[in-house]
């Protein structure tokens, strides 16, 4: 059984239906990513299984209890930290701050977490005096991956988490995610860049038009001549 | 010796007329624009009735004092109304409490635009208004007590052999000192604990706050909490430097606002920055100036009018300039707040 999974998802924000029929689904210590083209639905997927959307059909089960109908802050206090693509930091807050602030829930001492968020991003620790706001898209991205991790989460979302960062940052970047899933967390990634994300990738889930294309593992997806073809330029 | 009487004369006379009356001013400024900044900051909407709140507290605030008075209590040489403040504060704390539940929770849960709470507190302003005058009356309120001066001015004539006198009344110390300790205690709380960490990432990024699990309904309780209570302190200290009339606190709200605008709205720093630049121009451009300058120049140079730029029946509209030039040429304020 599949550790978070979206089963048969339909919705959209009113109107016509965003998704239709997608299924998603991400187990601990294993790395998903969803790929395809703009306007398939990739973060709209996420975004429903985080409950930032209502569904008309289809369930959301974590670790088989049915979280369907819980907001979004009860799916964060159940173990699902979400980063969002923008707007993720606090940017008047120090980098110190942020991650308390990704604490917020949790009543015993952080200070542990907080040093493998430290030994995980060691600039954070440099600057973890500075306001968020001054700092690189990088180091922001850092921070917010930072805060997320700070509540201990089974599973972690990513919303294009390298939107915006030099080819260099997001190696940098990938590796850090790599790292994260040694500690047997499940992470559910949206990305643009769908070659470089396959290539870490568990497993990928191809979405057009809402719709569940092509899923496989990360390695066979990126094989797939036909995927090779339409999504990956060649 | 002698030639520098005449200067420090002039300087005696500054301080006494401009300095401490601006000093104590901005700082009652400070507190109300606080309030203004914190609401603007977390619930997001221009408060409008926050002139009201702050008669209202101190209205409950005068009817205690008035109550203990009969009773035959006092603080000595301190104002009765100290005593009295705990209880308009937690009136006034109640009473904003219970107005976000009837009418302001409503349109943050249907997230309206910004001017409809605007709109919706200029309708609660009305609302309090009634309410206060309904209690009160609108009439010229008098409950200061106690002693009045720290420094007189006679006594301080004697004391340095000034022909100019130095006068500080109690109302004055009370209200620096009294602000001096809140902004201390405010920008701890903002600063150091969760709840003012909280509130301040709530004010930051409110999408990524509620990720976070912040409660929301609590940084609001706790934000209004905070508005009343220095409401409340402004209020009463205002009305004891000065007195306490309805409308005068209707017209503060004017003031108010241009010192949270001119610090940058939704910044703490930047309300009591703003405070005192609204105070010290208010005065500084209705001041006659003549003594002073007759203290100054030769006797052949010595002006014939009183040299005031501004009569003092227009000081509103230092803050209304103040605003308009703020807002055409920097909108986010000093420390570059929100743009309203």
């Amino acid at each position: 059984m599949t550790y978070l999974v979206g089963e048969s998802m339909t919705g959209g924000y009113g109107g016509a239906d965003i998704l239709k029929s997608c299924t998603i689904g991400v187990d601990k210590g294993e790395i998903a990513v969803i790929v395809g083209p703009n306007g398939a639905g990739k973060s709209t997927a996420m975004k429903a299984m985080l409950g930032l959307l209502r569904l008309r059909e289809g369930r959301v089960a974590l670790d088989g209890k049915d979280i369907t109908r819980l907001t979004p802050q009860a799916r964060v206090a159940q173990g699902i930290a979400f980063v969002p693509q923008t707007r993720n930091v606090f940017i008047s807050m120090t980098v110190e701050e942020n991650l308390e602030m990704g604490a917020f829930l949790r009543k015993d001492d952080i200070s542990e977490t907080m040093d493998q968020v430290f030994e995980l991003f060691p600039i954070l620790k440099e600057k973890r005096r500075q306001v968020a706001g001054e700092l690189s898209g990088g180091q922001r991205q850092q921070v917010a991956v930072g805060r997320a991790l700070m509540t201990h989460p089974s599973v972690l979302m990513l919303d294009e988490p390298t939107a915006g960062v030099s080819p260099i940052v997001m190696d940098e970047l990938f590796d850090r995610i790599l790292e994260i899933r040694q500690a047997g967390i499940a992470i559910l990634m949206v990305e643009q860049n769908a070659r470089q994300a396959l290539n870490i990738a568990d497993k990928g889930y191809v979405l057009v038009i809402g719709e569940n294309r092509h899923t496989d593992t990360g390695a066979a997806l990126l094989a797939d001549p036909e995927v090779r073809r339409s999504f990956l330029g060649g | 010796m002698t030639f520098l009487t005449e200067p420090l004369n002039a300087l005696i006379l500054l301080a006494n007329f401009v300095l401490m009356p601006a000093l104590s001013y901005g700082s009652q400024l400070a507190l109300g624009a606080l309030g203004v900044t914190l609401i603007f900051g977390i619930l997001r909407f221009a408060n409008f009735a926050h002139g009201e709140i702050m008669a209202f507290g101190t209205m409950v605030t005068i009817l205690v004092t008035w109550g203990l008075q009969s009773f035959g209590v006092s603080l000595g040489p301190l104002p009765t109304a100290l005593l009295a403040m705990p209880v308009g504060i937690v009136a006034t704390a109640l009473f904003c409490i219970v107005t976000d539940r009837v009418v302001y929770r409503y349109y943050r849960d249907s997230k309206s635009p910004p001017v409809v709470l605007v709109i919706a507190s200029v309708g609660v302003m009305f609302i309090i208004n009634g309410i206060v005058r309904f209690i009160i009356g609108p009439d010229d309120q008098r409950f200061a007590d106690g002693e009045r001066f720290i420094v007189r001015a006679r006594d301080f004539k004697e004391l340095t052999g000034m022909s100019e006198g130095l006068t500080i009344k109690v109302s004055q110390g009370l209200t620096i000192c009294v602000a001096v300790m809140l902004v201390i205690a405010l920008f701890w709380f903002l600063q150091k604990t969760r709840t003012g960490k909280a509130m301040r990432a709530f004010s930051d990024n409110e999408d990524l706050a509620l990720l976070s699990g912040i409660n929301p309904d609590r940084v609001v309780l706790v934000t209004w909490i905070i508005a009343a209570s220095l409401a409340t302190i402004a209020g009463t200290l205002y009305g004891l430097d000065k007195s306490f009339k309805p409308f005068t606190y209707f017209q503060l709200l004017l003031p108010i606002f241009a010192a949270a605008i001119v610090g940058g709205i939704g910044q703490p720093i930047g309300a009591i920055v703003g405070g005192y630049v609204v105070a010290f121009s208010e005065v500084m451009l209705t001041y006659a100036y003549k003594k002073f300058l007759v203290y100054l120049l030769p006797e052949s140079w010595q002006p014939e009018t009183l040299v005031q730029l501004l009569s003092t029946d227009y000081k509103f509209a230092v803050s209304f300039l103040i605003l308009v030039v703020v807002l055409l040429i920097r909108p986010t304020g000093i420390f570059r707040g929100k743009v309203l």
